[in-house]
């Protein structure tokens, strides 16, 4: 078994090294051969196996003389800005600086009067709010309780994406208040769109130039740390996966058009667990490729500038360009372009709201169309971002389902404009994949977003329509390990018969007494529409009871109105049963939050 | 009495508390569109059954979905009289919670089809609104008493309407059940007694009719329990008694079989309850309830004989049966168009394919019989053969009903071949959970083709009956037509002829899961001879036994002796 192992990894290696090797690993547990890999990955991630042992500690190394550190704090939603982070303290540490990286979620914010030299790194989520692990400290910062801040320097890294109102909303905000608060910026804030690998290298580039003059170099112990070894897949390196179901899972009344998409990750050594995503990478529309070749009267083979040097035009709008959503950046070369007061004004100040609407509500050939204006085609397609992956919610337990990986996606079409739309991605996993074709697909952590490490503490699961997608996930998961905690589901859709996602998965997991109690609420089955934030209500008591009995609460599903409902709903409760006033209510929510207790994953 | 275990529906029955079972709590359960297994069984005597859209089936289950349940509601109408209010709130009920359309059954009942489960009680709450009820439509009771639609002679016609309704009322279910769960009735205390049926009601549905010879419009053999009129001097001086019909059967097990009732005896107007009571106590206490695929009365009666029966049913009525009267039959269908009776009012019997009230293309039977029901000052009298009668029309509104029936394109048209005017099937797919084959969404165009063979034979003046049912249980009664199609399997139909056109004789097989093409091919040549041989005024089925064409069944334990001949 060990020689085979070896002879297989020999590629690289000669008789005598493949024999040493196999000599060396011979008899290790797996949990040994796991080290040695990563051992290995550290050797070969530090350059020569003699600098090797230069990599300073890890993210719990005792903190050092603050002057003497450079202390990074991030917050981070989906993983990117904590890839930043993470790429930052490994330049950082490979110099042997002395390096503190911590998550905003575990920084106390009072400390960082205490801190000369912090680099941050921080997205926008919601509609221009911070993510969840960076609300508590974010609050602080911008509240009066801060205080002056004179002996610190800092540097922003701030991601976003450009087809929000508010991008890097929460960056600028640090930006501002911290150089309000009396701190030195060491360099001008980064404002990164959803392409950030390239400028987060830069800027780590500049702050690691920069650390010999703003610290005097660590010399502490140095100690071998594992790097990851789980297959690497991400937007660069997609993993190709093959379609094993395509199923409609509404009824054929139903408004909505929702599927079970199976994949395949047979061979792929990808791993994923219970509330991370799973990115896709998507072709566009045909239709609105050929719509916009139309609209313009380009011509399919006019040669583009694409990533890959040149590519005709109709291959670059169906792969390389986001053509669907609008970003920022477009909206306004194109308000210029055509030169239409009505688009410069919805980019005036004070229209946030209007702006907002407009994007939830206009494609870009929607805008095309609607203030036209001739341009060259390399001078659309500059206009355009580079199409963004769309992330889909994990449905599977990768423990239930060893090789497969499962989505919940909500088909987008709609008709508006007197045009019929698509959306990308939803849509080529729908109409544009059937069983047997591939797909480019990577997976987003989610670290903020697990089930409970005790498998006897409840859980509380609140996720509307497909915001549901984690929780079958979770169920599955806390099957296959046997755990013995409750679980209470909370789901609603429009009609019972029609929209019920997955229901008959789980009347089987309410009998097997897996899921112990699921409320749902069907909005359009009466005269008053009902949604889950009223069961949640209804439940109130009992909600309350499985709180104090120490339940972990999740919410997963739609950012603008379900989440703050629920938000609001949850802070009811507390106050009513609890015997709180309004305001010790929420701070007590926040503080479930701030405990991991109350986890989101809402988009 | 049998050792074998009871059957399950029997445990679920003495569990119920007369009926109620866990049915409140079902009707609340929000997770899923179906009630809890064992109250889909308590339902039926509610008048209630689960069903679901099997033509939805495979897609909903790949959709991880459960079944499109929705639920059919059976009215009882006893006699099939209802008045035009009655018919109005019917109508309403079904645009408002069902499907849209109203189902005349072959037992003179109304049926709602597709009402959801959370619609379920106020559609329950608005047929009652009219004074009309859905208890003991099904399960194992006495089921709605059916009684001749055309009242031939009204005197006569009205004593034995009266009597059915009296015999109705006497076996209706006791238990307050129907009105807790579903009409927010009181909650009364369960030691309720059930005076005639008991704690756990009849061993299986018991059935039973009222005639007036010599129409057999109701198809007296097929009844567990039944009365032939006996008019003698234009006087209704009491009933022959007939017991031990019934038609269900199941493919492949011949100790099932259709049997026709025996005729008893003779007793007079006033003997009826007590006799009625008889043959239902009989069967409560001697009918087998382990096995429901022998459980109806026939069988009881077959296992026992007819002798022992006599002598129970006598014994425990206190009376002695007469001897048997004279009367003959000449036909089980409906006699269509105007009828005035004696006493000067007019009844128009519309024809309605299959018993589906809907509105189709220019024929809007739905809407033109709204139109009529909100003006009628008579009543409606639904038939056993799926049809209804615009009943009791004043001589002076005769000319206003003729205006909407022209209105609305649905006069018994023209076209309408005796075929077709005499033809019956049962619901079957997408609803009716026991289908194996279509039949009411197939027999019109099966129809069609015949009646071309038919008219090309030179018969399309000759009436033939013919029934169509998506299995053997045999709703439509087809075991007594003269062409009888029983379902087996999608396009796939058992042919038997030769029964009697009155229902007095059962048909025999001719062809075994037979497709439309082998079953035209087999009829084709047989109404060419009949064509060709045929005696005056003889009936198809009557001239294949003669011929020998057809094996003669004798008794309903020969049913499925040796086929055809
Ligand atoms: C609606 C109707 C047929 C029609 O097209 O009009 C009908 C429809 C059904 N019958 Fe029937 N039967 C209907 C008259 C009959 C008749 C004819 C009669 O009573 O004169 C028979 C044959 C006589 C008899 O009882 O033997 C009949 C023998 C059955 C049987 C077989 C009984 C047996 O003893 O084997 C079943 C199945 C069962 O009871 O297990 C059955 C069961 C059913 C059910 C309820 C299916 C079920 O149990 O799930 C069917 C509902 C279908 C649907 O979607 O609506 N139905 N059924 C008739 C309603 C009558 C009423 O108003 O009460
Ligand atoms: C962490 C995370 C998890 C997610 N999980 C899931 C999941 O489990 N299941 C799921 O289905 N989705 C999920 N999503 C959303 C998903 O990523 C995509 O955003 C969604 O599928 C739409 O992508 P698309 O490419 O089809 O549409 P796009 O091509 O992005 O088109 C969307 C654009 O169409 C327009 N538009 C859309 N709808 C309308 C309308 N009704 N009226 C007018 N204009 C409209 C808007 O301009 C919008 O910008 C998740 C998102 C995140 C961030
Ligand atoms: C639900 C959701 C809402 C977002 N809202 C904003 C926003 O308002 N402004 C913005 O600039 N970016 C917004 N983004 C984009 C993210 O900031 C961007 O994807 C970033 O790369 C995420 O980094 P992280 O994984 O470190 O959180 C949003 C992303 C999601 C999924
Ligand atoms: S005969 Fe069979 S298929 Fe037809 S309604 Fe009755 S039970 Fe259903």
């Amino acid at each position: 078994m060990t020689s085979q192992a070896a002879g297989s990894l020999a590629l690289p290696l000669d008789t005598t090294q493949s024999d040493k090797l196999a000599a060396a690993v011979d008899g290790l547990t797996p949990a040994q051969l796991t080290w040695v890999s990563g051992y290995a990955a550290g050797l070969a991630a530090a350059g020569s196996p003699g600098d090797a042992v230069l990599i300073p500690a890890a993210d719990s190394s005792p903190a050092a003389a603050p002057q003497d550190t450079l202390t990074i704090l991030y917050g981070s939603q989906t993983g990117h800005g904590e890839s930043v982070a993470r790429g930052l303290k490994d330049a950082a540490a490979a110099k042997g600086f002395s390096v503190k990286l911590q998550s905003l979620a575990d920084y106390k914010p009072s400390a960082l009067k205490r801190e000369r030299l912090v680099s941050f790194v921080i997205s926008t989520h919601g509609e221009g709010d911070p993510p969840d692990d960076a609300e508590l400290f974010h609050e602080f910062l911008l509240s009066a309780k801060a205080s002056k801040l004179d002996g610190l320097r800092y540097a922003v890294f701030a991601l976003g994406d450009s087809s929000y109102v508010n991008f890097c909303q929460t960056g600028r905000e640090f930006d501002g208040r911290l150089e309000e608060l009396g701190a030195e910026r060491l360099l001008p804030i980064v404002e990164c769109d959803i392409e950030f690998a390239a400028e987060a290298e830069a800027w780590s580039g500049d702050i690691v130039e920069r650390l010999p003059d703003l610290m005097t170099a660590a010399s502490s112990a140095p100690r071998l740390r594992a790097v990851e070894t789980a297959a690497q897949y991400d937007r660069q390196r997609p993993f190709t996966a093959t379609v094993l179901t395509n199923q409609k899972i509404t009824g054929g009344r139903s408004g909505k058009d929702v599927r079970h998409i199976e994949l395949s990750l047979a061979d792929s050594g990808l791993s994923y667990e219970p509330g991370d995503s799973l990115a896709v990478l998507a072709d566009n529309p045909p239709q609105l490729v050929a719509d916009l070749l139309q609209h313009f009267g380009f011509a399919e083979d006019t040669p583009v500038d694409a990533d890959d040097g040149q590519k005709s035009l109709r291959a670059a709008l169906s792969e390389e360009f986001e053509i669907t959503a609008p970003s920022l950046g477009f909206l306004k070369a194109w308000a210029a372009r055509a030169e239409s007061e009505e688009l410069n004004r919805l980019l005036g100040p004070d229209r946030q709201s209007e702006l907002a609407e407009f994007f939830a509500t206009h494609q870009i050939i929607d805008i095309v169309r609607a203030y036209p204006a001739e341009v060259a085609a390399d001078e659309f397609t500059g206009m355009l971002r580079r199409l963004a992956p769309r992330a889909y919610s994990i449905a599977s337990s990768h423990a239930a389902n060893p090789d497969e990986v499962h989505l919940t996606v909500a088909v987008v079409r709609y008709e508006a404009f007197g045009h019929s739309h698509e959306g990308a991605a939803s849509t080529y996993l729908a109409d544009r994949l059937g069983e047997g074709d591939t797909v480019q697909v990577f997976v987003e952590k989610n670290p903020r977003f697990r089930l409970p490490a005790d498998d006897n503490a409840p859980v509380i699961m609140i996720g509307p329509g497909t915001g549901v997608a984690p929780f079958r996930a979770f169920v599955e998961e806390r099957a296959e390990r046997g755990a013995g905690g409750d679980n209470w589901l909370f789901f609603g859709e429009r009609s019972m018969s029609e929209d019920f996602l997955y229901q008959l998965e789980w009347q089987r997991f309410l009998k097997q007494g897996i899921l112990t109690r699921l409320d749902v609420a069907f909005s359009r089955d009466q005269a008053e529409k009902i949604y889950v934030q009223q069961r949640l209500r209804e439940r109130g008591r009992e909600v309350y009871e499985w709180i104090e009995n120490g339940a972990v609460l999740y919410v997963c599903g739609d950012s603008k109105r379900m989440a703050p409902d629920v938000n609001a709903a949850l802070e009811e409760i507390l106050a009513e049963h609890g015997g709180l006033s309004a305001a010790d209510a929420a701070a007590k929510l926040k503080e479930l939050r701030r405990a991991g207790r109350y986890q989101k994953d809402v988009y | 009495m049998s050792k074998a275990p009871l059957s399950d529906v029997e445990r679920i029955k003495s569990a119920s508390r007369h009926l109620r079972g866990t049915l409140a709590d079902s009707l609340v359960d929000p997770l899923t569109g179906a009630i809890a297994v064992d109250d889909t069984q308590l339902s039926k005597f509610h008048g209630i059954y689960q069903q679901d859209d099997r033509d939805l089936r495979s897609e909903r289950k790949r959709a991880r979905l459960e079944p499109a349940y929705s639920f059919m509601i059976r009215a009882r109408v006893p006699a099939g009289v209802c008045t035009p209010e009655q018919w109005l709130n019917m109508d309403r009920v079904a645009n408002l919670h069902a499907n849209g359309t109203i189902r005349l059954t072959t037992r003179q009942a109304f049926q709602l089809h597709g009402v959801i489960k959370r619609n379920l009680k106020a559609s329950i709450a608005g047929i009652n609104e009219a004074m009309m009820d859905t208890i003991a439509a099904c399960g194992d009771v006495n089921r709605n008493v059916m009684a001749p639609a055309l009242p031939a002679l009204s005197a006569v016609h009205r004593q034995v309407q009266a009597d059915a309704e009296r015999l109705s009322d006497h076996l209706t279910p006791a238990t307050r059940a129907y009105h807790e769960i579903w009409l927010d009735g009181e909650k009364l205390d369960t030691a309720e007694q059930e005076p005639i049926y008991g704690d756990t009601y009849l061993p299986r549905k018991f059935k039973t009719a009222f005639v007036v010879p010599p129409q057999n419009d109701v198809d007296i053999y097929a009844q567990d329990l039944g009365f032939i009129a006996i008019v003698e001097g234009g006087q209704l001086v009491g009933y022959n008694l007939s017991v031990g019909g019934g038609m269900g059967m199941s493919h492949g097990e011949p100790e099932t079989f259709p049997r026709l009732a025996d005729v008893l005896g003779f007793l007079t107007p006033a003997q009826l309850l007590p006799v009625a009571e008889a043959v239902v106590t009989t069967q409560r206490d001697y009918g087998d309830r382990s096995n429901r695929k022998h459980a109806r009365l026939k069988y009881t009666i077959e296992g026992r004989g007819i002798e022992w029966f006599r002598r129970e049913v006598e014994t425990r009525a206190g009376i002695k049966l007469g001897d048997e009267r004279p009367f003959a039959f000449a036909g089980n269908g409906d006699v269509y168009g105007w009828q005035q009776d004696d006493s000067g009012r007019w009844h128009y019997l519309l024809f309605v394919e299959n018993g589906r009230i809907v509105d189709s293309g220019d024929r809007r039977l739905m809407t033109g019989l709204r139109e009529i029901a909100s003006r009628h000052r008579g009543e409606f009298r639904l038939t056993p053969n799926q049809n209804l009668v615009v009943s009791s029309v004043d001589p002076a509104d005769k000319a206003g009903v003729e205006e909407l029936l022209r209105e609305y394109g649905i006069e018994n048209r023209s076209q309408a071949s005796l075929l077709r005017l005499n033809a019956m099937a049962c619901v079957a797919l997408p609803t009716c959970a026991l289908a194996m084959a279509e039949s009411e969404r197939y027999l019109p165009d099966l129809v069609t083709r015949l009646e071309r063979l038919l008219a090309e034979s030179g018969l399309a003046d000759v009436p033939i009956t013919i029934r169509m049912t998506g299995c053997p249980n045999g709703c439509a009664r087809p075991y007594i037509a003269e062409i009888g199609l029983v379902g087996k399997g999608p396009g796939r139909y058992n042919l038997y002829l030769g029964a009697g056109h009155a229902g007095q004789r059962l048909g025999a097989m001719l062809l075994d899961n037979a497709n439309e093409e082998e079953i035209v091919g087999a009829l084709q040549p047989l109404f060419e001879r009949f064509a060709a041989e045929r005696r005056h005024d003889e009936h198809f089925g009557d001239y294949l036994i003669r011929g020998g064409l057809i094996r003669e069944v004798r008794a309903g334990r020969e049913f499925h002796a040796a086929t055809a001949a």
